[in-house]
């Protein structure tokens, strides 16, 4: 009896077991033993820093480095003001099949491919597309607009893509706020700013904290956005590693990259979880 | 038909009243919510609004606090009109049916909130809330979490909050209907504690009638929209102006009977009642309302012979609750049931069911209204 | 993961069984670019050969990287231009000498065979041989920009944000040879060969206010000239020819300082399974009327002697346009690239294009 509950447990514990260590771990210590590998000649590799040094010591990858971590920032900022009121609206004001409708037009673009979605993004913004053509023909522009290939466009694409992921945790959160917490905030005495600041947004803290991780999770690590509508002086550092793995054929240097971007989105995780006073594990149980 | 606005009885003309309304209409669609409803509240004064639910009586008390706009008629709060004023500009404040304590909030933060929406400087800020924290009895509880107190407790901190921004008028929806009934009990008396020691003008709306006749200075009751009386608790229950307000306030026998007389109906059983008549009709349907304690119980039919109705009954159960105690009994050629208030230091004290009693009421007693 | 793999390998097995045809032999993995093995040629090929034939589109960097990372399996046969073989080779060791007793040597054009197995040899022993070859230059809308001669004339005044390049070595190289520097002759002497590039580096970062977009795949880059958001830009040939045929305005000019020559390969992955399928590959493709159709599809010109003979009318008028006897004769052909080189090189193209 003893031994065949011990081996149900053990078969139990297998599957996160087997999930942490082959998919997780194991990657992640391959990476940083070949970030710490230095080639000195044809298929020599040794132990070094010389991958880190060469980080620190060439601005065009730590400036690549914080431009994408202030970037992402951003986007997370951004993307949490839009949602806002869109899971508001979806979680206090719509009813029924208003509200189910409105969270399908959320997921909608998601049946779609990323690259399809920044693809979408381009037909519509380049200097031949839908929107430049509606401003020369209301008078706003006198000519061809280029709105593509700059910070501003690879913004707008990001925060299209995170959006879902910041408005599902948000209409989570602020599902459960009582309105009458909303009109006791008014009746005694508040605005509309301290009803939000003192009531609405402390309460939905758990999924703002939630929300704002995956996205910037999301927007940290990806590609194909920043790729397509950046500009000629905007290089996302997930570009960096790319090109370093597949371009440059220089694996450690490109594990190098990983890991710091790896550190990075994690610091940055940890103290916008300080600041906002929130514990990680108590975010995701009730995120 | 339409009745003349009922008014209080006379308040002290000379001082402006904390709140009148006059005429408030409020529709939802074609069903109208709260009708043409006008009253007064004097200062100082706790004042509730009785009546049975869906009555109106919640989006009377919404559009006192300002979350519902009525649709004709005004609100004044010490004369100033609040027509336009939105619910955070107006000087009430409400306690809520659920409290809606913050949640993410100690409770020294709950009470704080309202000053500091209002800029009160921290430290001034700080110690009112433990002044009005101390008075409710909760001053060692200012760094709690409000999810840690009791329910009698979080019921103080709610009225703390409001009391500590002076309003002129507080308004509380129900607030005690979450409670057990020991706690209840006690609440009562202490809310009533509470509006002596602070002078704040209350307006209170219940279901319950007893917590209203218990606390009120004034009782309005309610019903589809329309006040049917406003009075002191005393005058609603011996005095009721309707057929509505003497079977909703206080306890009481009621029966569907048919005019026989001017002053006097026919029960379904064939029973014959005489009462007193309110109102114009002496002919068709009417109601007859008999208070439990007006009915007189007696071994003997010679110890009733002063007394206008008098039959002879049954006892259907005997209602053991001390002092509180009743009988059902059954007439015994009327064909009608009532319950008779049961007075534990009588001769019928210890009557068992099935025993025979005689029992009766002076016409005055039953209250004539036609149907 | 392991279920999926199951899953495809079952419904593999299941559409082998269906087709039934060729069931006995395995088929061959073949890693190339678009448009080289079109669906017509690769039908044909299995029903001679019974060998079917899984086609994975790629280019030269990510060919590289594939066969690196499995150590040079998972593909039979790959495609990498002749002058990427060396330096991957000596570095990563993805290839396997070629069996030259297998090829048929007598189908290819005999300057161009010696010169693509003198670059690819390692250590003695041949690793590719050629197939379809053709130039990087000038793609202009002669209208727009008719003053755009030379590579360095895409940074030329009055076309801010409409030309294109791509940040690759091919761009450097040929603003090197604009410049009047001689890149190649440079590719033994790193100091010389890094001054050499972060001189180009410098003319291309004060060229970026011409760029619009750095272009990485050929589609969106011929959407721009289509439009004219794009007047100018550095390209293969084969995309300008495409372009003339729908606006004549569009055409592929061979720039002053001459255009660049590539000549894309067959080489055998170092752990290929089929080398029996890759060599009758090479052999079958090599025929002049096969290797005169898959010309006409990739729109470039093979290695295959006699298929010259067979392209069709459009595309020699136009390569006869855009190269007169002199711009032949100035054509860069690329020589094997060291290793080591594309580290100098890399660090020039990151800085293009994240700096600013």
């Amino acid at each position: 009896m003893m031994r065949a509950r011990g081996l149900a447990f053990w078969l139990l514990l297998l599957p996160p077991v087997l999930w942490l260590g082959l998919l997780v771990i194991v990657p992640h210590v391959e990476i940083a033993v070949l970030s710490f590998s230095e080639r000195v000649g044809p298929r020599l590799y040794e132990f070094g820093f010389a991958n880190y040094l060469e980080f620190l010591k060439e601005p065009l990858y730590w400036r690549t480095y914080a431009r994408t971590a202030i970037m992402s920032v951003l986007v997370t900022a951004i993307t949490l003001v839009v949602a806002f009121p869109v899971a508001f609206y979806i979680a206090k004001a719509a009813q029924g099949a208003t509200k189910a409708v409105l969270f399908l037009l959320c997921l909608l673009p998601f049946w779609a491919s990323e690259l399809v979605r920044t693809l979408g993004w381009m037909i519509l913004l380049r200097e031949t597309g839908l929107v430049s053509a509606l401003l020369q023909a209301t008078g706003l522009a006198a000519g061809p607009v280029e709105l593509l290939y700059n910070d501003g466009a690879v913004i707008l694409g990001l925060v299209y893509g995170g959006l879902l992921f910041m408005v599902v945790p948000l209409v989570n959160a602020l599902d459960s706020l009582d309105f009458s917490l909303v009109e006791a905030g008014f009746d005694l005495g508040g605005s509309r700013i301290d009803v939000l600041r003192r009531i609405v947004v402390p309460h939905a803290m758990p999924g703002i904290v939630a929300g704002s991780i995956v996205v910037f999770m999301l927007t940290v690590g990806n590609f194909v956005t920043p790729a397509l509508l950046g500009g000629k002086n905007g290089l996302w550092f997930t570009e960096q590693i790319y090109a370093q793995f597949i371009t440059r054929f220089n694996w450690p240097q490109g594990a190098a990259f990983g890991l710091l971007l790896l550190v990075l989105s994690s610091a940055i995780v940890w103290i916008g979880l300080r600041l906002t006073g929130q514990g990680f594990g108590e975010t995701m149980r009730r995120g | 038909m339409r009745r003349p606005p009922l008014r209080g009885p006379a308040i002290q003309m000379t001082e402006i009243a904390d709140l009148s309304l006059v005429r408030v209409t409020k529709r939802f669609g074609a069903h109208a919510a709260v009708a043409a409803v006008e009253f007064d509240v004097a200062r100082g004064a706790f004042f509730s609004i009785l009546g049975p639910s869906g009555c109106g009586k919640t989006t009377l008390m919404r559009m006192i606090a300002g979350f519902e706009t009525p649709d004709e008629g005004d609100i004044a709060i010490r004369g100033a009109s609040m027509r336009g004023v939105p619910a955070n500009r107006r000087p009430v404040n409400m306690v809520f049916q659920n409290l809606a304590l913050f949640p993410t909030m100690t409770v020294g933060e709950n009470v704080a909130y309202g000053l500091a929406c209002r800029g009160v400087a921290r430290g001034e800020q700080e110690a009112r809330v433990r002044a009005i924290l101390s008075r409710v009895g909760l001053g060692e509880f200012v760094d709690r979490r409000v999810t840690q107190l009791s329910g009698g407790q979080r019921q103080r901190v709610a009225i703390a909050r409001c009391l500590v921004l002076e309003p002129t008028l507080l308004l509380l929806d129900e607030p005690l209907g979450a409670l057990d009934l020991k706690l209840r009990e006690h609440m009562k008396i202490e809310l009533k504690r509470l509006q002596a020691d602070f002078r704040t003008t209350f307006v209170y709306i219940t279901h319950d009638q007893s917590e209203a006749l218990v606390m009120s200075d004034q009782v309005a009751v309610m019903n589809r929209g329309r006040f049917e009386q406003v009075g002191s608790p005393r005058a609603l229950y011996r005095d009721p102006a309707s057929a509505f307000v003497a079977g909703f306030v206080g306890d009481t026998n009621r029966w569907d009977a048919e005019f026989a007389a001017a002053d006097r109906v026919r029960l379904p059983g064939g029973a014959l009642v005489a009462g007193r008549r309110f109102g114009t009709a002496s002919a068709g349907p009417a109601t007859c309302f008999v208070r439990p304690e007006s009915v007189a119980l007696a071994a003997d039919a010679a110890a009733l012979a002063g007394l206008d109705n008098r039959y002879a009954g049954e006892v259907v159960s005997v209602l053991f609750d001390g002092a509180n105690s009743t009988l059902l009994v059954r007439a015994l050629d009327g064909g009608f049931e009532l319950r008779a208030t049961l007075p534990q230091t009588g001769a019928l004290a210890g009557v068992e069911k099935g025993a025979r009693v005689q029992f009766g009421w002076a016409a005055d007693a039953a209250r004539i209204y036609a149907a | 993961m392991t279920n999926r793999r199951f899953n495809l390998a079952l419904a593999g097995a299941l559409a082998a069984l269906c087709l039934a045809t060729g069931a006995e032999a395995q088929p061959l993995r073949l890693l190339t670019w678009a448009d080289y093995a079109p669906k017509d040629i690769v039908d044909q090929f299995t029903k001679e050969t019974g060998i079917a034939v899984e086609v994975t589109l790629s280019n030269n960097e990510e060919m590289i990287s594939k066969l690196r990372a499995t150590q040079g399996s998972g593909f039979d046969l790959a495609q990498p231009s002749q002058d990427r073989i060396l330096g991957p080779q000596q570095e990563f060791g993805i290839y396997k000498p070629l069996d030259l007793a297998q090829i048929k040597g007598e189908q290819f054009i005999a300057s161009m065979l010696e010169a693509t197995k003198k670059n690819t040899t390692v250590a003695g022993k041949v690793y590719g041989v050629p197939h379809i070859w053709g130039t990087d230059g000038l793609v202009v809308n002669t209208k727009l920009a008719p003053n755009v001669k030379d590579y360095s004339d895409l940074c030329g005044a009055g076309l801010e944000n409409k030309v294109s390049f791509r940040t690759k070595r091919p761009t450097l190289i040929a603003f090197a040879f604009a410049a009047g520097m001689d890149p190649f002759a440079s590719y033994g002497n790193k100091a010389a060969y890094t001054a050499m590039m972060e001189k180009v580096g410098a003319t291309l970062a004060a060229c970026k206010k011409n760029v619009k977009f750095f272009w990485e795949g050929k589609d969106p880059l011929l959407a721009g000239l289509r439009s004219g958001e794009i007047v100018a830009a550095m390209a293969w040939d084969t995309g300008g020819w495409k372009l003339n045929g729908e606006l004549p305005d569009i055409k592929f000019v061979a720039p002053k300082a001459g255009a660049l020559g590539w000549i894309d390969t067959f080489a055998i992955p170092a752990r290929g399974r089929n080398d029996k399928g890759a060599y009758a590959w090479i052999n079958f493709n090599m025929r002049p009327e096969i290797a005169a159709k898959v010309a006409a599809s990739a729109g470039n010109f093979t290695a295959s002697k006699g298929a010259d003979a067979l392209t069709q009318g459009k595309l020699k008028q136009q390569f006869q346009e855009s190269f007169p006897q002199a711009a032949i004769d100035n054509i860069k052909w690329y020589p094997a690239v060291p290793a080591g080189i594309e580290d100098i090189e890399g660090k020039v193209l990151d800085r293009l294009k994240a700096g600013s």
